[in-house]
């Protein structure tokens, strides 16, 4: 019975002393540490047009316009408050159906300004939900199709918006890590000030 | 497909290169015996003890003690994260106003952050406040994951020692495993993932108006210190709904790296430390090379399954192949910075530990892919394992490998000298088969009864059973991850736990078995120790059974699957070989 008490002071102690030590002491340190050597990425990333906060680098944004890049599609719509996976399984019919749709949607949009684009050539990130709901990247291929509507639209050149999607290209990792991606948000904000839209 | 296998095998390289250095210094941790970091932190040690009142030195612990005062302090902990979750309203670093869940959801939380599981049936970013986050859960990331780790400091005492009873002191343990393993390297990673976008402020939610004229909002919140320690402790509950998916959590390919090995070095470096402790490296190594055959087949699986793509995505008339510029495959459910390699490398590096966290939607893999999550927990996370709890429940296996071997060839059976008697296999069979009777009775009484039906997302049919099968295997294997349909907490208008309700079965049965699955083997593993400790050693003979050899590596692997695997066959079948199977249902 003595061995039951002393554990039970001892842990008492100990559940007191380790939630202040580690539940706050360690965190709060961190940010402390982090607010003032990173502030930036402490913050989450933002980015700024035009003098004003449009977002973060990190978190995928909803575009619907032509002129602009879509992001992959979302099953949150984009939130970066709420997230949930949007648990598409292998077999069901209804990704079946979400896929086709997706896939006929994106060719009828870009097949205007690339005649030669068929269902073929769509590459799967462009037609399938992502994790996050907000995957601030499309793949490379994804982005050379978007760049014939953009450039189109924008009365660009297309090689210019190519050269503009290379910008934002983020490679692998010392070029082995990771696959590389085109930031969605970052290239939209280049594309605004290159040529603005109003 | 040679890029990915490239970042495979330079992740596997890296893992392999860390086993040894980091092996010796968590063996003088456990040792009581200086390392570099007892300058600086010495001083706050022998203060820890102090403040707690025991005097390690002097207060070797029997099995009995030991496993008292792990009770005690767990039961104690349960109840204080328990009270913390139910006083969200009154809290400090809670600039969304938000109030407390369920209780019945609370119950659950609590179960299953104190037993290393974090298993998530609530939402981390739209209901639990900053001080629930930082002060609730990160603690138990820490805590539960110094007591497995302590667990096994035990067991390897008590197969060590040659005299006496003692298995160490348990508050001596969780002191130094905190002090000189969990904290310092957190504090490295925090800053480290911070560096690379990972937030950490105590920042209200951002409301930005965005390039396109809409509003988004972006939740803040103290991140990467929880990040750092929810992978170095093999906990898995992300901050984040969607985990380390979400571009807070985990934002580069690096971090991703990273992170990945935050999870398995430790429980990869335990097999050195095993080792070393043990006195011959060669029994260290063959535990290492059982566990990681089975690791690497459950890789490859993954990643060519996920290359493939789904039956879904090829009926809608996709293709999946790789071309320039895309990674093809199954992308469904994963990130494009990640691309089929690291979500296939991740899903596997957290279901053979007991870590839990993903990166990738594990509900939308592939019917064989999502078959590899199933198997590495149908092996009851003896694959590198958690921290702490994966060696100490291979080294059941191990005995168990000795025992049968022994059988085959007519020896009595020896384990490093000590002969393996009737209690010690009484004791080793109810450890291994405690985990798997817990998961078949509660995915058996959730999917026979209508008890279950509300938590389905898939409804009844292989996906549903799957998802079933998944929350009881992940839970009674304090795993935490989740196909993650499964439900046990309803948010109609999120977020802040606004006319949320819980799914009590759901919620209640989920905790009790993660607080069974948890002890029941602590206590069985702690029993083995005592009964080990102190027994005589005699010296190996022409007919001792080698324990350190190729043979018994194949031994090993062959009882782990037999038990581990076999034992959830017919229930595999049902769920997800019923939904690899399926695909033939599109025209």
């Amino acid at each position: 019975m003595t061995g039951l008490r002393r554990d039970l002071t001892t842990g008492a102690i100990a559940i007191v002393a380790m939630t202040l030590a580690l539940g706050l002491l360690y965190p709060l340190a961190i940010t402390g540490i982090a607010q003032v050597v990173f502030p930036g990425a402490a913050n989450g990333s933002k980015v700024s047009y035009d003098g004003r906060v449009v977002g973060s680098k990190l978190i995928g944004q909803d575009f619907k316009s032509r002129a602009f890049f879509h992001s992959r599609p979302s099953a949150t719509e984009y939130s970066g408050n709420v997230t949930f996976f949007g648990n598409g399984g292998p077999n069901s019919v209804e990704v079946r159906e979400e896929v086709r749709e997706a896939l006929a949607a994106y060719v009828k949009l870009n097949k205007p300004y690339d005649k030669s684009l068929t269902g073929e050539d769509v590459p799967v990130d462009a037609v399938t939900q992502s994790a996050s709901g907000v995957d601030p990247h499309i793949s490379e291929a994804n982005a050379r199709i978007q760049a014939h509507r953009v450039a189109a639209v924008r009365k660009l050149p297309l090689h210019r918006v190519e050269e503009l999607i290379s910008g934002h290209t983020e490679d692998r990792f010392l070029g082995v890590l990771g696959e590389p991606g085109v930031n969605v948000l970052q290239l939209n904000i280049a594309l605004e000030e290159e040529a603005p839209l109003k | 497909m040679f890029q990915g296998y490239l970042q495979i095998a330079i992740f596997v390289a890296v893992l392999v290169a860390l086993v040894k250095p980091v092996g010796i210094y968590l063996a003088r941790v456990f040792g009581n015996q200086r390392v570099f970091l007892t300058p600086v932190l010495g001083p706050i040690e022998r203060g820890s003890y102090r403040l707690l009142r025991v005097r390690p030195e002097a207060e070797g612990q029997d099995w009995k003690a030991y496993a008292r005062s792990l009770i005690v302090f767990s039961l104690l902990f349960w109840i204080l994260l328990y009270a913390i979750l139910r006083t969200q309203g009154i809290q400090p670093f809670n600039p969304e106003g938000f109030h407390s869940g369920p209780w019945d959801l609370s119950f659950n939380t609590a179960s299953s952050f104190i037993t290393n599981t974090n298993w998530q049936y609530y939402g981390g970013e739209t209901t639990l406040t900053y001080f629930a986050q930082m002060a609730g859960l990160a603690v138990q990331n820490f805590v539960s994951a110094a007591v497995g780790i302590a667990v096994v400091a035990a067991l390897i005492r008590g197969i060590v020692a040659r005299s006496g009873k003692s298995i160490g002191n348990f508050w001596q343990d969780v002191v130094r495993i905190t002090l000189y393993v969990l904290l310092p390297v957190s504090v490295v990673a925090a800053l480290f993932l911070v560096s690379q976008g990972v937030i950490q402020n105590l920042s209200q939610t951002a409301v930005v108006h965005t390039l396109a004229g809409g509003e988004q909002l972006l939740a803040q919140g103290p991140v990467a210190s929880q990040e750092a320690i929810k992978e170095l402790g093999t906990n898995g509950g992300g901050f984040f709904n969607v985990n380390s998916a979400y571009p807070f959590e985990n934002p580069t390919a690096l971090t991703n790296f990273v992170e990945m090995l935050l999870i398995l070095v430790i429980p990869a470096s335990l097999t050195y430390t095993y080792g070393r402790m043990a006195g011959s490296q060669r029994q260290g190594w063959a535990i290492f090379s059982a566990m990681f055959v089975l690791f690497i087949a459950g890789v490859v699986v993954v990643y060519v399954a996920e290359q493939h793509g789904s039956p879904a995505q090829h009926a809608a008339g996709l293709h999946t192949h790789a071309f320039a510029g895309s990674t093809g495959g199954n992308m469904e459910g994963k990130e494009q910075r990640f691309g089929i390699a690291n979500s296939a490398l991740w899903t596997a590096v957290t279901t053979v530990t007991s870590c839990g966290a993903v990166n990738a939607a594990f509900e939308s893999l592939t019917g064989i892919g999502g078959a590899v999550p199933f198997t590495n927990l149908g092996y009851s996370e003896v694959v590198f394992g958690g921290v702490g709890t994966g060696l100490y429940s291979m080294l059941l296996y191990v005995i168990l490998a000795v025992f049968i071997g022994g059988l085959m060839v007519g020896r009595t059976p020896e384990y490093l000298g000590k002969k393996i008697a009737a209690r010690e296999i009484k004791l080793v069979s109810l450890g291994v088969l405690f985990t798997p009777l817990a998961v078949l009775l509660s995915a058996g009484l959730a999917s026979a009864t209508d008890l279950g039906k509300r938590s389905l997302y898939a409804g009844i049919n292989p996906s549903g059973f799957s998802e079933t099968l998944y929350a009881y295997l992940s839970q009674a294997n304090n795993n935490g991850s989740a196909f993650a349909g499964y439900t046990g907490f309803i948010q109609p208008n999120a977020p802040g736990n606004v006319d949320a309700y819980g799914i009590t079965f759901a919620n209640l049965l989920g905790g009790a078995v993660m607080v069974m699955a948890r002890f029941a083997p602590i206590v069985f593993v702690l029993a083995v120790a005592g009964a080990l400790a102190g027994k005589k050693v005699s010296p190996a003979g022409l007919g001792t059974m080698r324990t350190d050899n190729p043979t018994f590596v194949f031994l090993l692997v062959g009882i782990v699957i037999l038990v581990g695997a076999l034992t959830f066959f017919p229930a595999i079948l049902l769920g997800p070989v019923s939904n690899g199977l399926s695909s033939r249902m599109f025209p």
